[in-house]
């Protein structure tokens, strides 16, 4: 039985399509992204998933449980954390962890062993309004939360969007640990470092599946031939590319440029390098490279809107 | 020598220039906590410099002071030639200001709101129809005229605050990450945006989690528990702490960081 099944889901908010005909399959004990931009439609499959919205179209299990027939069984049985912070303000930190797990009949006491490790760090503001914390110490505390009733599945909207990169490794961190512990993590992000975190993930963009796959064959599904590309100059460097008679797409990827050709020819990067060398860029740099998940997802956008 | 007609963009950003934000030991206490503690550094004219930290290391006070917001407790700064604590009414209406957070106004149109913009900065009517006209072409957004901002893809609104908050023609522009939230092509769309600006002699400042952006910038400061800990360009960075990547130096400097919360 998978954790998670969506089948032909469809959403529309007036005329806008916020879900269309999504199918997708989380396995028990899977750590699954859904990875996109915003208005990728990753929120409206989350609250079709928790049963805080219905589908206009298609069905839903969560935990064998259908969304909709049997949504009190999923409230039971599901973590969320919502992509904006929705605990109480006012209350302090451990104020809102007992008031979780009374709501569910359990106690902090009981299912302490679970939540342990993150809530160890935030031990020293126990008695801080949640109100008052930071983005990394609020994101613990949410994820404490949703994980106070033993949830069997653990659906987390974007927790690691505005927080810094160190609370984004700590938190990832965590989440290695829950999934040891055989608990389903379904994690939305905009962040495609992230990606390559997950088992498996989903490529959204407006509301439809651009692909689901392991990080791995993302990025050895990329169709063209990909060099990283260095000279003093990005901007000039940039321009100069998207000039070049054989480049597909062109792209800045940190402190290289990604370039991507139309045909792939044992002398491209020598040509390349007298090319930028004859522009003035000097010194230049050019190196055939493996493809990134974000290479692969700009090139499936790139597919879905040409020449935006 | 040829300063009025640079040859190319690298050397307009390199040419010498008063720097448009000075920073001496400028520090914000709150009651005991110190936010922002004595930290100094210039940005010289058309640079794009990163401002980086970790959550709670005092990013958005420097920010609030540097933005003519903010009172600071001691110190001394200037941005575009205006001191943060004698002129902070004179910062306000020479530099531009965007965040994810705040852009736009979504119930009006967007030839209302560039005409609602350029009204705040002071720009006379006349001025405001011939800038509007030349944003909506440069942007492509001309058949958009009309359009209620807020149903308007979130690449095109952050493109259209950006080119908005530059509508004065300030010397400086403050970007509070403006980039969360968008796909990676509109990211990078919105970066030679950014590139345009400081090649035509705008002076970018920029906060960012994206640590690929980091490389982007010709300057990187990083933040650690109110003070700056470090402050080279992308390439030096990553030679001080001998690693490979942004993120790693990011990594490196802003774990041993004490006010996480």
């Amino acid at each position: 039985m998978p954790a998670v099944e969506l089948i032909n889901i469809s959403k529309s908010y007036g005329a806008t399509p916020a879900a269309r005909e999504v199918s997708l399959t989380v396995e028990a004990g899977e750590l699954f992204g859904l990875i996109g931009p915003d208005g990728a439609g990753k929120t409206t499959l989350f609250r079709i998933l928790t049963t805080l919205l219905l589908a206009d179209a298609g069905t839903a299990t969560v935990a064998g449980h259908d969304v909709v027939r049997d949504f009190r069984a999923i409230r039971n049985v599901v973590g969320y954390m919502p992509g904006k912070f929705s605990l109480y303000q006012d209350l302090t930190v451990q104020e809102n962890l007992e008031f979780f797990a009374a709501v569910f009949r359990t106690t902090v006491a009981e299912n302490y062993d679970l939540v342990r490790d993150i809530y160890e760090q935030l031990a020293p503001f126990k008695n801080r309004r949640a109100g008052a914390l930071s983005g990394g110490m609020k994101q613990k505390l949410a994820l404490c939360c949703a994980l106070i009733h033993k949830p069997t599945v653990l659906l987390l909207d974007e927790p690691t969007t505005g927080v810094d990169a160190v609370s984004r490794q700590e938190f990832w961190h965590m989440l290695g640990t829950l999934k040891a512990r055989g608990i389903t993590i379904v994690v939305s992000t905009p962040y495609m470092d992230e990606a390559a975190l997950c088992e498996r993930v989903a490529l959204l963009q407006e509301g439809q599946v651009l692909r689901v796959d392991t990080p791995d064959a993302l990025r050895q599904s990329y169709p063209w031939p990909l060099y990283a590309v260095r000279a003093a100059h990005m901007h000039p460097l940039l321009q100069d590319l998207r000039a070049y008679p054989d480049t597909h797409s062109c792209y800045a990827f940190g402190e290289s440029a990604h370039l991507s050709l139309a045909h792939a020819a044992p002398d491209a990067a020598a040509r390349l390098t007298a090319y930028l060398t004859g522009k003035g860029h000097a010194p230049v740099v050019v190196a055939p490279v493996a493809a990134t998940i974000e290479d692969t997802f700009m090139d499936l956008l790139a597919q879905q809107q040409p020449a935006a | 020598m040829n300063k009025l007609h640079p040859p190319d963009v690298a050397a307009s950003r390199a040419a010498p220039a008063g720097p448009v934000i000075t920073c001496e030991l400028l520090t914000k206490r709150f009651g005991d906590f110190v936010a922002v503690n004595a930290i100094s550094f210039e940005v010289a004219a058309g640079e794009i410099f990163g401002f980086l930290g970790a959550n709670g290391a005092g990013k958005t006070t420097a920010m609030r002071m540097l933005c003519g917001l903010l009172g600071p407790t001691e110190g001394a700064a200037t941005v575009a030639g205006f001191d943060v604590f004698r002129q902070p009414e004179l910062i306000k209406q020479h530099i531009g200001y965007m965040s994810q957070k705040f852009s736009l106004y979504e119930d009006l149109t967007v030839g209302e709101n560039i005409r609602f913009y350029g009204g705040v900065y002071g720009l006379k009517g006349a001025v405001i129809r011939e800038k509007t006209t030349a944003l909506l072409q440069r942007l492509g957004l001309e058949a958009e005229r009309n359009t209620l901002v807020g149903s308007l893809p979130l690449g095109w609104k952050q493109k259209l605050a950006f080119s908005v908050a530059l509508l004065h023609e300030p010397a400086v522009i403050f970007l509070d990450e403006p980039t969360g939230g968008v796909d990676p092509i509109t990211r990078r769309q919105f970066w030679d945006l950014i590139y345009e600006a400081a090649a035509a002699g705008t002076t970018i400042f920029i906060t960012t989690h994206y640590m690929d952006e980091a490389e982007y910038c010709d300057r990187v400061s990083i933040m650690v528990d109110g003070k700056i800990e470090a402050l080279a360009s992308p390439a030096g960075l990553k030679r001080q702490f001998g690693v490979a990547t942004m993120d790693e130096v990011f990594l490196h400097l802003a774990r041993g960081a004490k006010n996480t919360e």
